[in-house]
This record gives C-alpha cells, structure tokens and sequence, in this order.
C-alpha cells in the first residue's frame, strides 16, 4: 500500500498570518482593539463587539488540556498510530481553544487539566502546526 | 402562541430503497426507487409532486456522500416543480423536510419530495474507509485546523465531546455501550437492518478502539441506500390513504459559536437549542413522547439528545438510559429500527422513516404501542435539527 502525505493547512486569507507566525516560532491570534476579545479562527471582525479595528497579538503558548482522544485508527494508508488528539484551552482566554497533538507525554499521563506548553513543528517553509508538551517537560 | 406554520404540513409518504453494504448501484437508481416506493405510499403519481428536497445536495471530494441532486432527481422522474431545494448549511439532514414543510403551509408547493441518498460503502470498497482530507497535500477551511493534527474523522471531533462529557459528569463506556446495544436489540427486529446478531457489553467493551473513548461499535456502519419522504400540505390529508403523521414543531436553532474546537461548552452541543425552539413551539412535553428517533451517528450524540430534548437533567443521560429504559417496553424506547449503529448510516432520515412507520402503527414486532408523538433528533456537534410528530 502506497502512503500518503500527511494534508497541510493551505494559506488562506483569514489564516495566513497564523500560520505564519507558527513557522516563525510564535502562536499569534486576531486581537479586537475594542475589547480585548482573541478571535481565533480569525475574522475580519469581533463577534463579541462587532469591533472593525484588529491587529494580532502573541501568546504565552500556555495552555490547560480541555479534552483529548486517544486515536487509533490509520485514516490513510501508512498514517502512524495511536496519537493523542488534544483540545487545549490557552491561558489568555477561556473557550480559546486549538486543537493539537499532545507530544512528548505517555498516553497514560494524558489528563485533562494537565498544564501544556507550545512547540511547532515545521512542515513547509511557510507553516508550522503548533503541538504542545507538558510544561514541566519543555 | 398563534399556530405555528409547520403544523399545515403533513409526512404523507415514506419509502427506502434496498439498504445494504455494497450494493455497487448508482445513488440516482437507489433515489429513484425510494422516490416511487414513497409516492406510492402517499397514494399519489410522480405527476402529483410539485416540489423536491434533498440534503445536502451536489458536493465534490467526498464520495458516496452526497447523492444526486435535485436537478437529477427532477429531469429522471420528469416532473415540474413549483419548488425546490438542497443545500449542506441548515438544521441538520433534515433541514429539506423542515424546509418542505414551511414551503408546503406556505402553499408553494403541495407536495414536496425531499430524499437522502448515501452510496459510502460502494466507494470506500477499493481504498477502505479514510479520514477527511486523506490524500490531499493541502487542506483549507474549517477542517484545516483539525485534518492536519490527524482529527481527520467526525469521530475524534466528537470523541473529545464524549471525554469531556465523561471529565465532568462520570459518564462511563458502559453507558455509551447500552446505546450501541440497545440499537443491536432493536435491529434484530427489523428484517431492513445491517446488523442483527445480538451484541453484549462484553463484545462491545472488547471492541477495537477507533478514537477512545468511541471502539468500533460506537461508530454507525457506512451503506448505500435511499430514504424519501413526501411532505403534504395538511389540506389534502383527507384524500390520502395513510392517517396523516402531522408535524407538530420543528426547532432550527443555533445560538453559540457553530464550530466543532469553539463551541462553548463541549458537554452540550447544538442539539441544546434546537430542542429548546421545539419545545418553545408547542403545548407537548417530553413526557408525552412515545418513541423517540435520536441521531447515533455515534453513540454520545443519543446521549447528548436525551439531555437535549430534557427527557432528563444536563450530565445525568448515562445513568437515564441504564435498566432497560430506552428499550422496547421501557419507558422511552429509541431508535426502534437499530438506529445508525446497526440499522445503517442513512443519515438522519432513518430515524424520520421510523417516525412515521412508528406512528402509524407499522412496525409488526418492534411497533411500540400507542404510539402517539414521536421526536426526531438529528446532528452532533454544531449541527442539529429536530421535529415533533404526531398521528
């Protein structure tokens, strides 16, 4: 069985500049200058303010582990498994949320609440996926 | 409360094509069997139909999901159409019944044929089943942040539903596994079900794990099939050969944030508002449900229904389902036709079938008695649609 690559985000308008900033080594979101809110995925207004003026900020890159899944399933031929899914809650905000890959940590140590922080791994030169470890491990 | 515009509208026909793995035939031939076996059963001709429906219309990248459009479906039965609609954004797979039945009190039509066809498991029969966004080298829209992390399944998207939900109310596997069982019990009395062996918690509990906490049995079986239904205007009931199944309330709503990573709190779902707009439309409540045909595309999201629809409180639906309560016999017996898990991945209009078979008093051994109001709830996640039924 042949393998298949595994998909990359593409660069669209409203996530470009995420991306972006992931291969640069930082986690960036869409920030309303009204009110503070982080809008992720990005838009070109706030939903919470209807606010028009936007720039983007930087994050700590800490996060808390909101859920998570282990998987098993190889959903294309020559996928690795298992993996652990993770939906994690950056500090900055609650209900920001990313989902990711929990790396660096047993399958059994994964728990939700756990303190995680952010790593990218580059995939192409102009995005990197933002993974995250156990803080006490990076 | 003025009646609402839903209630001019009657189910006055069902019909389903064969429902098999693999049938290797094309989703148009399947949809026209179901189209005819349904216009039948309402007592009418092709001629008759004024309108059709379809979810979720013509889509690209995702094969056997779509089934034909509507155009298709009009110029194969060769019918005029005073009416007509599909598209994939809506309240859920059965936005185009909701929507004939608002088109047909509306009198833009009077009788509307709205299908699902699915062909999944004829095209996954060369590659096996594989994830969204297998095979391509860039992903972009919503799944963008999910495929590339390897959430490549509406199984690890509503895995992490299920794990919150279990985090913060104790929700256990055994209580995912009473539905997966319950569903088996049930198919084993319709003759049209995929699976039909009996399944026990042990086999279920044993099963491979797909995305933990969901094992293979969590997770509906892909099929080819069809399932159309006529949607009447309630004026011409009395010409019709069946006791009209009449709409009683729809509910369509959708108020938090609709994406699968930010929807506020992932131990409810948009299931939560859709019931709640049902209920705010009519005089029935949950205790006057005889069946109930809740969406097992996989397991939690029949758990998340319940808690939904208020047949019990928020994080109590593990324990409301133990001891046999949503079984034939119980107190609220659900997915009577063995559900998605083991009846087929129709896609939301299973459960409608079953409604109105239900209702009309057609389903010989698995029949629940008196069988007055039904509720169909269908979608998970941020997705969801539902509608009270009565004869």
């Amino acid at each position: 069985m042949s393998t298949l690559p595994r998909p990359v985000p593409a660069l669209e308008p409203h996530t470009a500049a995420f991306w972006r900033a992931c291969r640069a080594g930082r986690l960036e979101f869409t920030h309303c200058l009204a009110c503070d809110y982080l809008i992720h995925p990005s838009r070109p207004i706030c939903p919470k303010c209807r606010g028009r003026r936007l720039d983007s900020v930087p994050v700590s890159g800490r996060a808390r582990l909101y859920s998570y899944t282990v998987n098993h399933q190889a959903w294309y031929p020559g996928q690795a498994v298992p993996y652990v899914i993770g939906l994690v809650e950056l500090v900055e905000q609650p209900g920001l949320r990313l989902m990711t890959n929990i790396v660096h940590c047993p399958l059994e140590r994964v728990h939700i609440g756990m303190r995680l922080r952010v790593l990218f791994e580059n995939v192409t030169d102009a995005v990197a996926l933002p993974l995250f470890a156990p803080e006490e491990a990076s | 409360m003025s009646e609402p515009l839903e209630r001019r509208a009657i189910l006055s026909g069902v019909g389903q094509s064969a429902i098999g793995r693999r049938l290797f035939r094309g989703d148009l031939d399947l949809t026209c069997e179901a189209a005819l076996a349904a216009i039948a059963d309402a007592g009418l001709q092709p001629d008759d139909i004024d309108g059709v429906a379809a979810y979720p219309g013509p889509m690209s990248g995702v094969p056997g999901f779509a089934g034909p459009g509507v155009y298709e479906v009009q110029d194969a039965l060769g019918i005029d159409l005073r009416w007509h609609l599909s598209g994939l954004e809506g309240p859920a797979q059965i936005s185009p019944i909701i929507h004939a039945a608002l088109a047909v009190a509306a009198g833009l039509c009077r009788h509307a044929l709205v299908y699902r066809t699915v062909t999944e498991a004829s095209a996954a029969a060369d590659t096996g089943r594989r994830g969204i966004g297998a095979g391509s080298a860039e992903i972009s829209g919503f799944t963008a942040f999910f495929v590339p992390f390897g959430a490549m399944s509406a199984a690890n998207w509503l895995a992490l539903y299920a794990r919150r939900h279990m985090h913060e109310f104790g929700t256990k596997r055994e209580h995912l596994g009473i539905i997966a069982v319950t569903d088996r019990r049930h198919a084993g009395l319709n003759p049209q079900a995929i699976y039909r062996q009996p399944l026990t918690m042990e086999e279920y509990l044993s099963a491979r794990m797909i995305s933990d906490p969901f094992g293979l049995y969590d997770c509906d079986v892909p099929v080819d099939g069809s399932t159309a239904v006529v949607v009447s205007s309630a004026a011409v009931q009395r010409d019709l050969p069946h006791a009209a199944v009449r709409v009683n309330a729809v509910g369509t709503a959708l108020r938090a944030r609709p994406l699968w990573d930010q929807w506020e709190d992932l131990t409810t779902m948009a299931a939560r508002d859709a019931a709640a707009h049902m209920w705010s439309r009519t005089e029935l409540r949950p205790a006057d449900v005889d069946t109930a045909q809740l969406y097992d595309g996989f397991s939690f999201l029949t758990l998340a229904w319940i808690e939904a629809l208020g047949f019990c409180k928020r994080g109590e639906s593990g324990p409301f389902v133990e001891n046999g309560r949503i079984a034939l016999g119980g107190e609220l017996p659900l997915n009577t036709w063995g559900g998605q898990l083991s009846g087929g991945r129709l896609h939301g209009f299973g459960f409608v079938a079953e409604a109105v078979r239900q209702l009309r008093g057609e389903c010989g051994e698995r029949q629940v008695p008196n069988c007055e109001v039904a509720v169909v709830g269908v979608g998970g996640g941020p997705i969801a649609g539902c509608m009270l039924l009565t004869r």
